[in-house]
């Protein structure tokens, strides 16, 4: 496996090789599938949105709805315009969504599609319908980006600032799963906060079985929830990299404030949230939270010794990264990579800034890296664990290390998209997998008389 | 109103006028039907279709264990044809480049300033880190625009660094499906590789695989009973497929064209090129496979092919003999709908006659009219301008490596009674009310459901859980949901007991919960309560 993977690192200026990213619009996409009865669409080649709908409906096992203006060489000379004119006809007719959220593409942004003036000049959008779009050049940032920019997209088109605020708070819960969001709401649910979540694809990509198939699930934030957004009191962006773009575009347009928080993840990101929450609805921390928060605390001293100071490599988003960082320092674990490929040097300050708080040295930490690079310093010097996405399962298996999966994509197992990550829950759940993983390894590899029955 | 017309009722009057010719509705009457194929979509509609990239390098070249396959654009295309398309490979010396992503991660300044000064570092950094034999480098959609000259990197590449190295210009835009993408990979297989190699054509059995990509191992099925009966197979195109081996793919004998769609272009060129003749196998289905087998062991009319023929033929019969009466008695009766890729739909459909199962609609994503109509409707197809700016490569016979097979006697009486250089398309194995749809979409697939309520519905991931939630179970033919081989004797077991499984798994009892068909809450109300005299309680 990988066998043609040098261990000596080499400079690379051009090549990426294995990436641990991909292109803004899959991210642009998900973010549209959050707000309810939305179609996505994408202004490209049939391809772009043909690959996105795969990875999210791989990813999900869930049906990934989503839409393309099917350019070909004719509409790559003309301009895009008439294609997507008539793409938003034919969704109006066809699939009836109650907006559309437009999305670019490479090939889009090559030739200068001007999707302002497009929108504007569409003559045939129904009453009381709505097309909204935003810009994700696939050759800057990365699927993090394209998410922000599309929450972005939204708001601009949408959210408005009434002269009375609504007494809400907004909550963006960064690129996570369902199953995160539903648990950062069943939180704010406890901590009796009135909230709007944007976007929330819980009740979307998580839709349970039914005697029917239904286009639109429940799920979603709504239209009305996206303009009030502009009349909150304040807004949580949940990861920093990937949400605070967005929270500044609302502050810009609206004048909400904004508090940048880390994804939940761990013991302190999560009082981190709680505490946000508390301070906004002026309510206590329950003692249904509180025993949860004990429990996670209990396991953890209970379980240290299969993982302390154990070694582990994690990629994938950046603010996934550094969330699950935070809680394997918490669980005093090193985390000896921390790597994402998507380019953003924050992600490094605050990689950096983690470890230094723990006072642990010798770690790497990079953005805008690849997988390639990641094996070359795992040959170099081998960790006990990796965390992260699918695509590390190569790494993994050249170099015999136990993998736990954390983050987007994972194309190659079930139900992680239900079970959240985040909160002393899912930070419970994460501490399950890590132990589990490398039990399992340390009984594979006993000898017969080494192998213990009571652990 | 009859099913073809219901579909089409929903649309405005513009989208009808399109999407009419490519809905046909198909009888027993014996008259021939056109459909409408290999044009453009309706932009909105939620079509399955890919894009000329993933034809070129998801499907055609992806699979060359042994090429460095670098991607030419952002980071998108790249990442997503890494790994995702199940054409499994081996590398002998372990070095296997399909474990890859090879890109040049284009950046805003790439775009703006031109890509050739990047592409040309990335192909350096490739030559020092991986030492290839050879690089492919596939365009996707801004290149095209930038106007990089990526054929003159080649070029560059080939002095500079002694590599063998290819560029396709497979921008996602051009054509209308992923069909472009195979035409442009053939171009360059054909105008660059094919007959590279040194080897001299003068075997006796040797075969080339065309259209075999090695999904689930179905190509390792094949070639296990080719080898068996006595053939050499030189080269497979392209699954499990690699550089050292398809540049000698000059020394076969006979091409055995598997997928008709994405590769009978190279069929074609090396009939021109090198008098090498084919024929249209199927190794899916077993009825399918006994008659490819013998068919190819008619072309080459030696005693010792058929007896070894027959033998493979009966001992491949017996061994699956339990099996495929269980899986017989189990699906015969069940009926299916079909859509995917550009031949799959009809090879599929031979083996679901063999268990019985009764396929109610079929369709494409990406074929051409030929597919749909056979072969002998190629002279009349017109070419639009998506068509026309594909470039239509004509080949020389090349003396140096022309050789002759079988006499043209054999080759007459052969095409009488073979497919040997003919393709005989769906709609001849369809009829009896059943409905073709081209580029068929969501809105499409639902209605057909709804419609037809097959028993079970082959397609892919996109629609997979659409179907599955509209209460019909479904299985990927793109990726045959992580199982296989499905190919020959075997494999057509393997789909059996997958398709049985699929539709009879428990989980489809339980939709729905018993509270909407039995009371939860138990009490008395009304009259009851009061005669009880529980008001006055």
């Amino acid at each position: 496996m990988l066998d043609a993977t040098p261990k000596e690192v080499s400079e690379r200026k051009a090549l990426r090789v294995n990436p641990c990213k991909t292109c803004q619009p899959v991210g642009a996409m998900y973010a549209a599938l959050g707000v309810h009865r939305c179609m996505p669409h994408s202004h490209g080649s049939q391809g772009c949105c043909s690959y996105h709908r795969t990875f999210l409906a791989r990813h999900f096992k869930e049906p990934a709805i989503a839409t393309t203006s099917s350019f070909t060489e004719g509409a790559c000379v003309f301009g895009g315009g008439s294609n997507l004119k008539k793409a938003v006809k034919n969704i109006f007719d066809i699939y009836n969504p109650d907006i559309i959220a437009v999305h670019t593409t490479c090939l889009s942004e090559t030739i200068g599609d001007d999707l302002n003036s497009y929108i504007q000049q569409l003559e045939n959008v129904p009453e009381g319908k709505i097309v909204v779009h935003t810009n994700t050049p696939s050759y800057a940032g990365s699927h993090v980006t394209g998410f922000g920019n599309m929450m972005s997209g939204f708001i601009k088109y949408l959210s408005k600032a009434d002269a009375v605020k609504n007494g809400k708070i907004g909550i963006f819960p960064g690129f996570v799963n369902p199953g995160d969001m539903r648990e950062m709401k069943r939180i704010a649910g406890l901590m009796k906060t009135d909230y709007i979540m944007f976007p929330d694809t819980s009740g979307v990509l998580d839709a349970p079985m039914k005697d029917h198939y239904e286009m639109y699930p429940k799920g979603g934030t709504k239209i009305e929830e996206i303009v009030a957004l502009g009349s909150c009191e304040k807004v949580l962006a949940l990861g920093e990299v990937t949400c605070a773009p967005p929270a500044m575009t609302l502050k810009s347009k609206c004048d909400v404030d904004f508090d940048s928080l880390p994804l939940p993840i761990g013991i302190e990101a999560t009082d981190k949230y709680v505490m946000a929450l508390s301070h906004f609805a002026k309510t206590e921390v329950p003692i249904a939270l509180e025993d949860e928060r004990g429990q996670l605390v209990d396991v953890i001293l209970d379980a240290h010794p299969n993982f302390n100071k154990k070694t582990v490599a994690i990629y994938g988003d950046p603010d996934t990264v550094l969330g699950l960082a935070s809680l394997v320092l918490e669980m005093g674990m090193v985390p000896k990579y921390l790597l994402t490929g998507t380019p953003n040097e924050e992600f490094v300050k605050k990689g950096q800034a983690l470890l230094d708080k723990f006072g642990v040295e010798g770690c790497k930490v990079k953005a805008n890296g690849d997988l390639f690079e990641l094996h070359q310093w795992i040959k170099n010097d081998k960790v006990d664990l990796m965390i992260g996405t699918t695509h590390g399962k190569y790494i993994a298996r050249a170099e015999d290390i136990p993998l736990v999966r954390a983050g987007f994509p994972i194309l190659d197992r079930y139900v992680h998209s239900y079970m959240p990550l985040v909160g002393y829950r899912g930070a419970m759940r994460l501490l399950e997998l890590i132990c589990n993983a490398l039990m399992d390894r340390r009984d594979r590899d006993a000898k017969d008389e080494d192998f213990e029955l009571v652990m | 109103m009859n099913e073809r017309e219901r579909i089409l009722d929903k649309y405005s009057a513009r989208v009808f006028k399109n999407r009419k010719d490519h809905i046909v509705e198909l009888d027993d009457s014996g008259m021939p039907k056109q459909i409408a194929a290999n044009s453009r979509s309706v932009p909105g509609l939620m079509v399955n279709r890919g894009c000329c990239y993933a034809g070129c390098k998801g499907v055609v070249l992806g699979p060359l264990h042994d090429v460095v396959v670098l991607t030419h654009g952002p980071i998108g295309c790249g990442y997503y044809s890494w790994g995702t398309r199940r054409n499994k490979g081996r590398a002998e010396d372990g070095r296997n480049f399909m474990q890859y992503c090879f890109s040049t991660d284009m950046q805003e300044p790439d775009i703006v300033f031109g890509g050739e000064k990047k592409l040309k570092q990335a192909i350096k950094e490739i030559v020092e880190i991986f030492h290839p034999e050879c690089i492919m480098i596939c365009s996707t959609c801004p290149v095209g625009l930038i106007g990089d000259d990526t054929s003159a990197v080649a070029k560059w590449a080939e002095e500079t660094y002694k590599v063998k190295c290819v560029a396709y210009s497979c921008e996602g835009y051009k054509g209308v499906s992923q069909s472009a993408g195979h035409h442009i990979a053939n171009n360059g297989l054909m105008k660059h590789i094919i007959g590279s190699g040194e080897a001299k054509p003068d075997k006796k059995f040797a075969v080339n695989i065309l259209g075999e990509y090695n999904i689930g191992g179905d190509g390792w099925e094949s070639e296990r009973l080719l080898k068996l009966i006595g053939y050499e197979v030189i080269s497979v195109f392209t699954g499990d497929g690699s550089y050292e081996k398809i540049k000698n793919a000059h020394v076969a004998n006979l091409n055995l064209l598997q997928c008709h769609r994405s590769i009978s272009y190279i069929a074609e060129m090396m009939k021109t090129k090198y008098n090498i003749d084919w024929i249209k196998i199927n190794f899916i289905g077993i009825d399918e496979t006994i008659r490819s087998l013998r068919e190819v062991a008619a072309y080459f009319n030696d005693p010792g092919i058929n007896a070894r023929t027959e033998e493979v033929i009966a001992s491949e019969l017996e061994e699956i003999e339990e099996d495929r009466e269980y899986y017989r008695e189990k699906l015969t009766g069940k009926t299916a709908g079909i859509f995917v890729g550009g031949s799959r739909s009809h090879h599929y459909q031979n083996l679901l006659a063999d268990f019985g199962i009764k396929t109610l609609v079929a369709g494409y994503e990406f074929a051409h009219r030929d597919d749909y109509e056979g072969r002998e409707v190629i002279p009349d197809i017109k070419l639009d301008a998506d068509t026309k700016n594909i470039e239509q490569l004509t080949v020389e016979p090349d003396n140096r490596y022309y050789h002759l097979a079988i006499d043209k006697e054999h080759f007459d009486a052969l095409k009488e009674k073979t497919d040997l250089e003919y393709y005989a398309g769906m709609f001849k194995d369809m009829g009896d009310g059943t409905i073709t749809v081209d580029d068929f979409n969501h809105y499409e697939t639902e209605k057909l459901l709804e419609l037809f309520k097959p028993d079970i519905f082959y397609s892919g991931i996109k629609d997979k859980y659409m179907i599955q939630k509209s209460g019909t179970p479904s299985r990927q033919l793109h990726s045959y949901d992580y199982s296989g081989p499905y190919a020959c004797f075997k494999g057509a077991i393997n789909f059996a007991r997958d398709t049985y499984m699929s539709i009879f798994t428990p989980a489809w009892n339980y939709i729905t919960p018993p509270w909407y068909s039995k009371p939860t809450l138990e009490g008395r109300i009304g009259a009851e309560a009061i005669a009880g005299g529980e008001q006055n309680a």
